[in-house]
């Protein structure tokens, strides 16, 4: 499995992974794709630079545990739950605003807050999984 | 990219919430929503030790105490004002999810963060052996945030979500232990309570088929005018996978097996929260959702009711091990609430509601003092410790008066609701039912008497030999047979409830007469979440 080639292309194949993680995660909203689907994208990203370079290296690349990782993640969801108490709105409504950065109106949400959230969250529990298995493979 | 699809604003206004929300009304998820952030919190703090470890037990402290407090503040607001409903993201129910807290959900809600609060207290002053991996206040608080939100979801398929999310922070407290044992009864626990829910799941989804409909206050509405045969079948299944969650006979050899490896705190805030989880589940289903289908199963389920009394009533007359008795206790307890639930009648449910809410305090009572019990005494085997009376009057006077709740006895808060049971079986001529509480609690009795006149009135017995002669390990041995602050505050606090709840029953009897009759007429339920009339 741990070829050269392998070896040498998984560094290029884990860069354009989480790019595309990213894309996946940004484009949810209204098309396939979202946080669920970007974050296990993430998650496998780093799985496969887990296997190629070796899990110490990609904890150290990683510089936080990749459970705070989904534990941060699972905060900003429950803020992004929490932000529509200001407007008297219920628990988890969306809240919409056009931000003009001159190429034309960008969307921000709330919704987007909470699927950034998931992200993270699903990519740091998979992670964690993942190079826990990896580990223990070495052993 | 983001074209966004013409919607009519019409129809999207009759889709949503029109008025703004008062702030109050965010009390309906601050209980679930509190914990949750707190756990999430110190999950990403969980590596750092020393002081910011001791920071970590009083930020869980902190968090819990605030859960509390919302809960007493929506207690309040339910008690005056009837059930409240809060709609998520404004998506009006029954297509939105709603969280709807009545008097049953804002009670047992209530009780379990009192509880959870108090384990955590203890969870301070705890020694474990072996070098833990974290400290188990994270999955505490993410326990609590699941338990909560299945008491005040309004919806069957959250349920489920809160039911998993329950599921794991448990498989987390009950790994964290170093041992083989610990793991082995996480694997137990873990399997069957898995195929429970998947089963509940199934149900789910096949009353989706049925009936069109998740949410409970529209599922109250409509299911009454639908065919009861396949409903029957469905109340069948949501019958075997509650109590599967409850530990009831014939699905109940799980809990003994798991219970009694985890630490004190751990097992006992299972055993307040987890099974009472199940009997909740079993009340707001099948006596508020469809008490027709359960008219059907009664006797099924009062069979099994009495088998489940009768074998946690044997298991705590044979049992030697300190730590695993109190869960014959709880099943036979179990088994109690089922005798309630499969009554189908107000006085039944009554009963069951107030046995459910006192034995919370009681079984983590139960736990916590057992579990010192086997420390203090050196050896969890009844016959081998002793002698605990006379080095600790205090705590062993504590410990009878939760035998004398446990086993139902008056003046102790486990005897009201087993009168009710009981009255409510003779009401409708069940006296096998009636007779069958009545020997559980007999032979539970015997048994605890048992286990209190070899563990705490036998003088103490002589250690093997080997220890003796060792002077440094003496010590050791008398430095852990202190009982510090942290052990006996939760400790005291919940006797005082368990003996208040015995002297004083009538506003718990008041509470839990109310929170039945709720089930039994959903109407303000149901006009909680559709003020205007159902769909």
């Amino acid at each position: 499995m741990n070829t050269l080639i392998f070896r040498t292309v998984a560094p290029f194949l884990s860069a354009l992974m989480l790019v595309f993680s990213v894309f996946v995660l940004l484009r949810g909203h209204n098309e396939p794709g979202g946080g669920f689907i970007g974050g296990l994208i993430a998650a496998s990203a780093l799985a496969i630079q887990g296997i190629a370079q070796g899990v110490a290296a990609v904890r150290r690349a990683l510089k936080a545990d990749p459970l705070t990782i989904a534990a941060v993640g699972l905060l900003l969801s429950a803020l992004a739950g929490l932000l529509p108490f200001l407007f008297y709105l219920p628990f988890m409504t969306g809240l919409w605003t056009e931000v003009n950065i001159g190429l034309g109106p960008v969307a921000i949400s709330s919704v987007m807050l909470f699927d950034f959230g998931v992200y993270l969250v699903v990519a740091g529990t998979v992670t964690a999984m993942a190079l826990a298995l990896e580990e223990r493979e070495k052993d | 990219m983001a074209a966004s699809i013409a919607v009519d604003p019409a129809l999207l206004a009759k889709a949503m919430l029109p008025g703004p929300v008062l702030p109050e009304h965010w009390l309906v998820v601050a209980p679930v929503l509190l914990p949750l952030a707190g756990g999430a919190g110190l999950i990403a703090l969980r590596h750092r030790s020393g002081p910011a470890r001791r920071l970590a037990g009083a930020f869980s402290l902190a968090v819990l105490a605030l859960t509390l407090l919302a809960n007493i503040g929506l207690f309040r607001l339910v008690a005056e004002g009837g059930p409240l409903t809060m709609v998520m993201g404004r998506w009006l129910p029954p297509f939105g999810i709603a969280f709807t807290a009545d008097r049953l959900g804002a009670a047992f809600s209530l009780a379990a963060s009192a509880v959870t609060l108090l384990a955590a207290i203890f969870t301070r002053g705890e020694r474990v052996a072996g070098p833990p991996a974290y400290g188990p206040e994270p999955f505490q608080l993410l326990l609590l945030a699941g338990v909560s939100g299945a008491f005040l979801t309004g919806d069957i398929f959250n349920l489920y979500v809160w039911f998993e999310v329950l599921l794991i922070a448990s498989f987390g407290l009950l790994a964290l232990g170093p041992g083989r044992e610990e793991l082995d009864g996480t694997l137990k626990y873990g399997f069957l309570n898995l195929t429970g829910t998947t089963l509940f799941l199934i149900a789910v989804g096949l009353l989706y088929g049925v009936s069109g409909t998740l949410n409970m206050a529209d599922l109250a509405d409509r299911l009454p005018a639908l065919k009861q045969g396949p409903l029957t079948a469905l109340a069948a299944l949501f019958l075997f996978a509650f109590a599967m969650k409850a530990a009831a006979f014939p699905v109940q050899f799980w809990l003994p097996a798991a219970y009694h490896t985890p630490r004190a705190s751990t097992a006992g805030l299972f055993a307040a929260l987890l099974t009472k989880v199940g009997i909740y589940a079993l009340l707001r289903v099948l006596v508020m959702l469809m008490p027709g289908p359960l008219e059907e199963l009664s006797l099924l389920l009062a069979v099994m009711a009495a088998a489940t009394m009768l074998f946690g009533a044997l298991g705590t007359l044979a049992e030697r091990d300190l730590r695993r008795l109190p869960g014959f206790v709880l099943i036979s307890g179990i088994g109690t609430m089922l005798a309630g639930v499969a009554l189908n009648s107000p006085g039944g449910a009554t009963g069951a509601i107030f046995y459910g809410l006192q034995s919370m305090a009681l079984m983590l009572a139960l736990y916590l003092a057992l579990f010192e019990a086997a420390r203090l005494s050196g050896t969890p085997d009844i016959l081998k410790g002793g002698g605990l009376y006379a080095r600790h009057p205090l705590f062993s006077g504590l410990v009878l008066a939760l035998f004398f709740a446990g086993s139902g006895l008056p003046p102790f808060s486990g005897f009201w609701p087993k009168a009710l049971i009981v009255k409510a079986a003779l009401d409708i001529g069940a006296w096998w039912l009636a007779g069958a509480v009545l020997l559980s609690g007999f032979l539970t009795t015997i048994g605890l008497a048992r286990a209190y006149l070899l563990a705490f009135w036998h003088p103490e017995r002589a250690r093997p030999a080997g220890r003796a002669g060792d002077k440094a390990g003496q010590a050791a041995a008398v430095g852990t047979r202190k009982l510090g602050l942290s052990t006996t505050l939760p400790l005291a606090l919940l006797g005082l409830f368990v003996i208040g709840f015995g002297l004083f029953p009538e506003s718990l009897l008041k509470l839990a007469g109310d929170a039945a009759s709720g089930l039994a007429d959903p109407t303000a339920y149901i006009r909680s979440v559709f003020p205007g009339g159902a769909p």
